[in-house]
């Protein structure tokens, strides 16, 4: 339910920085969504067609790279897919091990004209 | 800031003017082309703009701002989360008066509509400020920023942000609290950990509550601290009945010496 408070902070920073660069137009943004984030890439793009209207990235388009989970393991000293928070080690099992990479909710970039 | 391109040369100089841009682009390697500057194609070009900025970074410096405007106020600052109906006004409640005399006790409150949790707690003459949150499904440091305004910070010693009701959304919102404490209710069941993960992990604190009910909706305790050790395996966990009382003596002695140190 919140990505459409994230989608609209999105389009907030992206009409931000796009005033700054002095550009007219946004044509294309990119989020970069982690597995464990939170949200939800199909609300994330539901909301956007409602909260881009009438901005600087009323014509744009929205693309989103999922980021895998990715656990570390500080006695193994190894990375490993994971597909929840909990992050076994699949080479100990130690629960210990801590998240790299999977909750990213960020603006990776964006076009612009 | 260059008026032609958005490019941060001709700073000083710059004239809001007509025509060509008063500097050369491009050529130059110290002026690199501006975003809006015209390449060899006739069309408008394109440029690409790395940002790499958080979506919640707005949120979370509002987030910092509040934790360090409670830490001057040495207060300690316990954000509940849990499902709907899991018990959080009930144990605010509870802990508020059995602290009385130890720590004064204050209360934030969100909900979709109703101030039904505030009464509730002002009965108990426990100050209270009720956020209504209208669609929105989780608080967020501004509205926390807003509603401790509303509070006398400098006569409490505890305060309790109480949560929207939702296992999912208020994850991803630092509201600048101290300890996000997340409620298992009993009836519930023992796998909710499981089915919620992002929240259940993200927790310093786990309450089971309503363990008074536990026999009678057949909870399995064993399999829902095995459960909890795994998803919340760094949080403290504490078993407890705000309605008969078990269990509430060593939560409140948790927070006296968290908000000692605090």
């Amino acid at each position: 339910m919140h990505e459409v408070a994230l989608m609209t902070e999105a389009v907030r920073l992206a009409v931000e920085a796009a005033r700054a660069a002095g550009a007219q137009r946004v044509t294309a943004l990119r989020l970069r969504v982690g597995a464990l984030s939170g949200a939800a890439p199909e609300a994330m793009e539901f909301a956007w067609d409602v909260v881009r209207r009438g901005t600087l990235l009323a014509d744009a388009r929205l693309e989103i790279e999922r980021v895998p989970a990715v656990g570390w393991c500080p006695s193994c000293r190894v990375e490993f897919d994971t597909t929840g928070c909990w992050s076994e080690c699949p080479r100990c099992q130690e629960p210990a091990g801590e998240l790299r990479r999977g909750r990213e909710l960020e603006i990776a970039s964006m076009e612009l004209e | 800031m260059c008026k032609e391109c958005g490019c941060e040369s001709g700073a000083g100089g710059a004239v809001a003017g007509v025509g060509e841009p008063r500097h050369p682009h491009g050529a130059d390697p110290a002026h690199p082309p501006g975003p809006r500057q015209r390449a060899d194609r006739a069309d408008a070009t394109l440029a690409t703009l790395e940002l790499n900025r958080p979506l919640l970074e707005k949120n979370d410096r509002l987030a910092e701002r509040n934790r360090g405007f409670f830490k001057a106020k040495k207060l300690l600052v316990l954000n509940l989360v849990s499902a709907p109906g899991s018990g959080k006004t009930a144990l605010i409640r509870e802990t508020a008066l059995r602290l009385r005399g130890r720590l004064r006790v204050g209360v934030i409150v969100g909900d979709l509509a109703t101030d039904n949790d505030a009464a509730r707690l002002r009965t108990a003459e426990i100050p209270v400020v009720q956020v209504t949150t209208g669609t929105v499904c989780h608080l967020d440091a501004e509205m926390v920023a807003q509603a401790a305004s509303q509070l006398n910070l400098d006569a409490l010693d505890v305060l309790f942000i109480e949560n929207v009701g939702n296992l999912v959304c208020p994850a991803d919102f630092d509201l600048g609290e101290d300890l996000r404490v997340v409620l298992l209710a009993t009836p519930e069941g023992e796998d909710k950990p499981l089915k919620y993960p992002p929240l259940f992990h993200s927790a310093h604190v786990v309450l089971v509550t309503k363990s008074d009910l536990a026999a009678a909706v057949e909870f399995d305790r064993g399999q829902a601290l095995a459960n909890l050790k795994r998803i919340s395996h760094h949080a403290e966990i504490f078993e407890l009945s705000a309605r008969t009382g078990d269990g509430m003596a060593a939560w409140l002695t948790f927070l006296e010496q968290a908000r000692a140190r605090s």
